[in-house]
């Protein structure tokens, strides 16, 4: 008879090396976003200028020494722009998996613990998860005008209640562990329960969710910019970059390449990231391949 | 004599790198007779199943290699024959049965089709011929109302049934030699007294070699013609049932069969008075019920429950599954709540307290469980586990290290083993520590709840004599729920027999064992494997 992985012993650092060597994609996946997020925080030395400065005569220029990916229709930049833009993809996936990752890390908990709260809760979220993000993204806008904060919120309502669903099917499984059981008859209160003994079972669940929520946030932000109810247009981003671009495509399509290159690409590395997670932090997958 | 139906010759099969022995099955060999059950016996770890799966042909790509030896078929070396060949042995030649015959059926698949499906793989007949076969084969086997059960699911058939669809799909083509892994350890002692009947039954009709694998030497001595025992992958002795189980010739052989509780309850000191621990009154706990979509099926775990144990004393409570008797642990442990009766802790009635209220009361219980790997937080060292009980009620945590260290002596294990985490200890010495970590509590009442029952006989024996051990230091008063009837007649001062979620009976474990009144627990006596032999002396 075979122990059940839960006796398994936690996940070490000491096995990362081998298995970074046996996922090269993983490490490169890592080391582009890991340049994205530099480039984004130190976007004014990254060799730019002022991403909203406009130089009419110099409209639509294709790439040259000294526009290195070429201008846009107003005479701005595209490589400032394409790292000022990283800025705020990268805010927005970190904002909205952080966010939801933590506020429905709280309600999956106690909802899957405290049963008669449970059905009432679920409801809330069943509700939740009916409304489309973009809908809400719009509606959102409309109300209070556009601003990052509002991006953020919209996308983050309805990413809580699959986290929240994620949290409360692993608290239910761990709530019947005996060891469970065993803190409550030694007297552990119930948030000690809940913090020490259940939590750290959906941490590793949670880290790979949080890769795709991100994902998924910077694409839905992109979206929203694109359909004009995202980020305002004052603010570069790459979603705002391709809106633009598009009116232009035959005459400049390095308006809309770069940025949808640069989307395509982070997309693409976080999701790697997140894959290559699930592999390291769920020792069943991971045997199985 | 006839040439055997199966020969293993000199068997090594390698464990992958990094294990903490080289062989899983190191230089086996063993035979198999037409018409013979061999019971290949050893505790967890032994090779057995590995031997089983290497037969097969089954084992586990990657983890598990057979790095050498024969095994011979009837006549032929299948240790190198193509899978293609192999696939057409297994089913035909021979044939196996699992521990869970829940698992190893297929829930969306009828049982007759199950069935059914190793003769349209295997044999070119019509499909009116071939459900006659499974009809037959299934008659043979003793299912009652076949018509019916061909068409039903895994999951509408009891424990029983599911195994003995189990062993009509694999023995519907005849094969020579039937490899049974453990077939009767997931079930009930009633169940599997006539499953062990049925195997013997078949197998002399039909004059096939069986490779029975077991832990259990109870169901040895009821099945097997030839006995094999293995230890770390190799074995330790062979021979006629009778002979290796009355005259062991090795040391290994004798403490395992040492080690095996005696049905026989051996001389307890005077009757307990010690003051009453717990007593329930009528309790009762039923699911189901009233729901959103109108009544529900109602189902009584335990009902009528009136028991009482003092301090001091070890009350059995024994019984097959869904008897209710974890239900009863549970409610006195105030995991589940009772739907009705009283729970007396002390002489208060605990059943309805809400959780604040009854804090103080919980330290006075305390529980072990069944599962040794699940019970103990596999994040936390054990140091972190044993101090956390003591300092939910304020205890400082030096003073509740310096506690665990001699409780964790007191158990036979070293102090320093608060450092290490689960995972370090095998079961048997998880289990010491739940026990620790429940006397760091200062329980009046301890439930052991299927304590022993994950554990391999040897490793049993130590934990017993352990809880009773603690039981005469602490004056504990001791709840023992156990399906196992020599466990309980080991160290149960008395017994309570519960079915279907009532007590049928209790009283002094001698008295019981000698003479049961109920007819339930005479039943469940007589189904004890292996009663003929004396066990545990030695």
């Amino acid at each position: 008879m075979s122990a059940p992985a839960t006796s398994l012993p936690p996940a070490r650092l000491s096995g990362l090396f081998p298995f970074l060597k046996r996922y090269p994609l993983v490490v490169i996946a890592g080391l582009i976003l890991g340049l994205i997020v530099l480039a984004a925080v130190f976007a004014p030395f990254m060799f730019t200028r002022d991403p909203t400065s406009m130089s009419p005569l110099q409209r639509l220029r294709p790439a040259s020494e000294a526009y290195w990916l070429g201008t846009d229709h107003l005479g701005r930049d595209v490589w400032s722009r394409l790292v000022y833009g990283a800025r705020v993809s990268v805010i927005v996936g970190l904002a909205v998996a952080g966010l939801s990752v933590i506020i429905g890390l709280v309600i999956g908990l106690i909802s899957g613990y405290v049963r008669w709260l449970d059905a009432v809760v679920m409801r809330i979220m069943d509700g939740l998860m009916a409304i489309p993000g973009i809908l809400l993204a719009i509606a959102l806008v409309s109300v209070s005008g556009a601003s990052l904060t509002t991006v953020i919120i919209a996308i983050m309502v309805p990413e809580i209640p699959r986290v929240v669903r994620l949290v409360r099917s692993v608290v239910l499984t761990v709530r019947e562990e005996p060891y469970v059981e065993a803190a409550v008859s030694i007297g552990t209160r119930l948030p000690l329960i809940l913090t020490r003994h259940i939590l750290p079972n959906c941490i590793p669940p949670l880290i790979v969710q949080a890769t795709y929520v991100c994902a998924s946030a910077m694409l839905t932000e992109a979206i929203l910019s694109f359909l004009g109810a995202g980020t305002p247009p004052t603010i570069p981003s790459w979603g705002n970059m391709v809106a633009e671009g598009r009116l232009l495509f035959q005459i400049a399509p390095w308006n809309l390449l770069w940025p949808g290159v640069a989307l395509a690409v982070t997309i693409l590395s976080v999701n790697i990231l997140g894959d290559g997670l699930r592999d390291r932090l769920d020792p069943k997958l991971a045997k199985r391949m | 004599m006839a040439s055997p139906v199966l020969s293993i010759e000199n068997l090594f099969v390698d464990l992958p790198g990094g294990a903490d022995r080289k062989h899983a099955v190191g230089g086996l060999t063993l035979s198999v007779n037409p018409g013979e059950i061999v019971c290949v016996v050893g505790e967890s770890g032994s090779g057995k199943s590995v031997t089983a799966q290497a037969v097969m042909g089954l084992l586990p790509k990657g983890q598990l290699t057979r790095s050498g030896g024969r095994i011979v078929l009837e006549g032929e070396d299948i240790s190198h024959v193509s899978m293609d060949r192999l696939r057409d042995l297994r089913g035909t030649r021979m044939a196996m049965i699992f521990q869970e015959p829940m698992t190893a059926l297929n829930p969306v698949m009828t049982c007759g089709h199950q069935i059914d499906e190793v003769l349209s793989i295997h044999t070119d007949l019509g499909s009116e011929e071939r459900k006659a076969r499974v009809l037959d084969v299934m008659r043979a086997t003793q299912l009652p109302d076949v018509e019916q059960l061909y068409d039903a699911y895994p999951h509408q058939l009891s424990g029983g049934q599911r195994q003995r669809v189990m062993i009509a799909s694999a023995l519907v083509l005849d094969p020579a030699l039937l490899i049974a892994d453990e077939p009767t350890t997931a079930l009930d002692v009633t169940t599997q007294k006539q499953i062990l009947q049925l195997i013997r039954e078949l197998q002399q009709r039909r004059g096939t070699g069986v490779l029975f694998i077991t832990h259990d030497f109870g169901v040895v001595a009821e099945i097997a013609d030839r006995v094999a025992v293995m230890r770390h992958g190799q074995l330790v002795e062979q021979g006629p049932v009778d002979e290796v189980l009355r005259r062991p010739r090795e040391d290994y052989t004798r403490m395992l069969i040492s080690s095996v509780p005696s049905l026989e309850p051996p001389a307890r000191p005077d009757a307990v008075v010690g003051e009453v621990a717990l007593r329930t009154t009528a309790l009762a706990k039923t699911y189901g019920g009233t729901s959103l979509f109108g009544k529900g099926r109602v189902v009584k775990a335990a009902s009528d429950v009136t028991i009482e144990v003092r301090r001091g004393e070890t009350l059995g409570i024994v019984g097959e599954s869904g008897s209710g008797k974890s239900t009863v642990a549970r409610c006195v442990a105030r995991l589940i709540d009772p739907s009705s009766g009283e729970i007396r802790i002390a002489g208060v009635d605990i059943a309805r307290m809400g959780q604040g209220e009854l804090r103080p009361y919980r330290r006075k219980v305390q529980i072990v469980f069944q599962d040794p790997y699940r019970s103990l937080n596999p994040r936390r060292s054990v140091g972190a586990s044993m101090v956390e009980g003591p300092m939910n009620f304020g205890m400082a945590r030096s003073e509740a290290e310096r506690k665990a260290g001699e409780l964790m002596v007191l158990v036979g294990l070293k102090a320093d083993a608060l450092d290490r985490y689960p995972h370090q200890f095998s079961g048997g010495q998880r289990q010491r520590i739940c026990i620790a970590r429940a006397l760091m509590m200062e329980p009046e009442l301890l439930i052991a709840d299927e304590a022993v029952s994950a554990l391999d006989v040897s490793v049993q024996a130590q934990v017993l004599k352990l809880l009773d051990d603690v039981r005469r230091r602490f004056d504990l008063a001791v709840l023992f729920i156990t399906h196992d009837l020599r466990v309980a007649a080991q160290i149960c001062d008395r017994i309570v027999v519960m079915s279907k979620g009532q007590v049928v009976e209790q009283g002094p474990t001698a008295e019981l064992y000698a003479a049961p009144k109920h007819p339930y627990s005479r039943a469940l006596l007589d189904a004890a494997p292996g009663r003929g032999f004396a066990f545990g002396r030695g």
